[in-house]
């Protein structure tokens, strides 16, 4: 097990610095010259010369060899520096503190929906196989994992805010400030969020369970009588969920891509909206900055998944 | 001697397996689920319209009337009128060609580098593994919409781009895969056969191991087409994907969402036909995937 711990840490630690040189070099082909875009209304107001260019250029480090940059950023970034935003004139690690909290907040009330709801729908189709409920779970799921997020939030806007009005249609007060006003604004984001998880979850802990089922194992445990409960609770679930588990994975990845859509739509300020905020400035030290931090906050959590994979499956471990 | 000879050849008879049409095999499992073929009919009706869009679309899809500008559902234009006063629905079938499009050579690109690289990757082992999986695994580290977002904006938008955005984000996921049926493959009997015989390495990887993989690889890429096309429209919707005039689904959402108070059928409609895409390819791809190689349930 420690051998495989290691292993796989190493791996990790490679996939990392990977990672800072995709982000770093991709970003850097952005079109344009960044400090012109954000120089560019001041420019055309008051002016700004040639001089003062070179001196910003200067100070953000532009005219270096790119390599050298690169260090500077990686050495800054291990030191706890992101940088400064070009748009927001701010500390990186600041804004993406303010907004990560958000973020957090409806992702991880998502994925607490998506497990909960996803794996007792797909358990219950599983063990119901054939009837209407696993009719009725199996078509809902089909057609969640279809559903274009940033559709659902307009066609539920529509609905539950214009027509019904029942929920307002944007904004993010902090929970600790309002509660009751908090919750009404997270209903329709976070169940966006949720539904196309939901969906896959329900997918996957369906088709585990079936797998399972089949086992000689179960089998043995039926003809040895015992109830139905006792099958499912204490034999089948726990091999059927183990796949289950690298949802984890994929589900943070999936909240962070809902996240784009959903805080962009409903107007929150998190770190989705942040980066297509700065996808449209041309900020690239937020860019870089906040993708590079949601790299690395999932390849740490598939890590984790790997390693408690690992540790639950054995066959995984020597495999 | 002949007594023993004889026996093994009846035993050999008896156990030899009935013979099947494959391909007889193959289309009735395939056609089994009536949902399967509800998949089919949709995704033929879509290459239909997108193949014959100028002729079957009622108005012209890029120059509305201003005059008619956001009209309702009504004979005229069956599904309403945007701002410009373009046809919604005409504009829609135009938006299946986009679609389609950006779907198939999306897959095309990523399929055959995915391919390749997995194939090497999993032949070879050793340090070409180690580089091209790690690569694999750093762009993986990225959510797929996340990273094509990054280079969508990296490359500017517009149809090209945007498929090459795609490509770069869907890479990854063949690579892993045919990585992981080359090491399987690898293994066989067969290929040490082969090796033994003296065959060289390109022989094995392209008339060996690659005919064994393509099955599933058919199972996985239509599965992709869905997600790909729903990226597309993902990213035009957020305005770095397809390019105005051009018809695209994603982008009439947008486009739709600022009237919707008045006029909600030009947001709703493009998303409806979004969902049946992706929903058609999925479950053509399920169906393809019980009849090609129902062991991939659960891992596809």
């Amino acid at each position: 097990m420690t051998t495989y711990i290691i292993r796989r840490l190493l791996i990790a630690l490679v996939v990392i610095i990977i990672v800072t040189l995709i982000v770093f070099f991709a970003i850097r082909l952005l079109p344009g010259d960044p400090l012109i875009i954000f120089l560019g209304q001041q420019a055309t107001q008051g002016g700004i010369s040639q001089d003062e260019l070179e001196h910003l250029r200067e100070v953000y480090g532009l005219n270096d060899p790119i390599l050298v940059q690169y260090g500077n950023w990686v050495w800054g970034i291990l030191r706890g520096d992101l940088g400064t935003s070009i748009y927001y004139h701010e500390d990186v690690g600041v804004l993406m503190g303010d907004r990560f909290p958000i973020t957090l907040h409806l992702g991880i009330l998502a994925f607490i929906i998506n497990i909960v709801v996803g794996v007792l729908l797909g358990l219950a189709a599983a063990i119901r196989r054939g009837t209407w409920i696993d009719a009725v779970t199996t078509t809902l799921a089909n057609i969640g994992v279809c559903i274009p997020v940033f559709w659902l939030a307009i066609l539920m806007i529509y609905l539950f805010g214009l027509e019904l009005r029942w929920l307002p249609i944007a904004g993010y007060t902090p929970p600790t400030k309002d509660f009751w006003l908090n919750t009404q604004q997270i209903i329709m984001p976070v169940f966006c969020m949720a539904v196309t998880m939901m969906a896959t979850t329900a997918r996957l802990s369906r088709s585990s369970m079936l797998e399972v089922t089949r086992q000689d194992y179960i089998r043995t445990a039926w003809s040895k009588g015992l109830s139905e409960r006792t099958i499912i609770i204490r034999h089948a679930l726990k091999n059927g969920l183990i796949p289950v588990i690298t949802l984890l994975g994929i589900g943070l990845g999936m909240v962070f891509a809902g996240s784009v859509f959903v805080e962009t739509i409903f107007a929150i300020n998190g770190i989705g909206r942040l980066l297509v905020t700065s996808i449209f400035a041309q900020d690239y030290v937020v860019i870089q900055s906040s993708s590079l931090v949601i790299a690395l906050i999932i390849i740490l959590s598939n890590l984790l998944v790997d390693i408690s994979y690992g540790w639950l499956d054995p066959r995984i471990r020597y495999g | 001697m002949t007594e023993r000879d004889s026996t093994t050849i009846t035993v050999a008879f008896q156990e030899a397996p009935p013979r099947v049409n494959e391909w007889r095999r193959f289309w009735r499992v395939f056609l089994q689920r009536r949902i399967v073929i509800f998949g089919l009919v949709i995704l033929f009706l879509l290459v239909f319209s997108a193949i014959f869009a100028n002729v079957i679309a009622p108005h012209d899809p890029y120059i509305g009337i201003l005059a008619d500008s956001l009209q309702h559902p009504n004979s005229t234009y069956w599904l309403g009128t945007d701002i410009q006063g373009r046809d919604t629905l005409s504009r829609l079938i135009f938006g299946t060609r986009t679609a389609l499009m950006v779907g198939f050579v999306t897959v095309g690109i990523a399929g055959v580098v995915g391919v390749g690289l997995g194939l090497i990757a999993g032949y070879f082992g050793g340090v070409a593994s180690m580089i091209i999986m790690r690569i694999m695994d750093a762009l993986m580290g990225f959510p797929m919409l996340i990273l094509a977002m990054l280079f969508a904006a990296v490359l500017g938008g517009g149809i090209q781009n945007v498929v090459i955005a795609l490509s770069i984000a869907t890479v990854p996921g063949y690579a892993r895969v045919m990585n992981g049926l080359t090491l399987s493959i690898r293994e066989n009997d067969y290929i040490m056969a082969e090796r033994a015989m003296g065959s060289s390495n390109a022989r094995i990887m392209l008339s060996h191991i690659l005919p064994n993989a393509i099955p599933p690889m058919i199972v996985l890429v239509t599965l992709q087409l869905g997600g790909i096309i729903m990226a597309e429209a993902a990213l035009s919707f957020l305005g770095i994907g397809i390019k105005p005039p051009g018809a695209a689904w994603g982008a009439m959402v947008s486009d739709g969402y600022r009237y919707l108070s008045n006029n909600p059928t030009l947001s709703f409609a493009p998303g409806i036909a979004i969902m049946l895409v992706v929903f058609a390819f999925n479950m053509v791809g399920d169906g393809l995937r019980d009849a090609l190689d129902p062991r991939l349930r659960g891992i596809l």
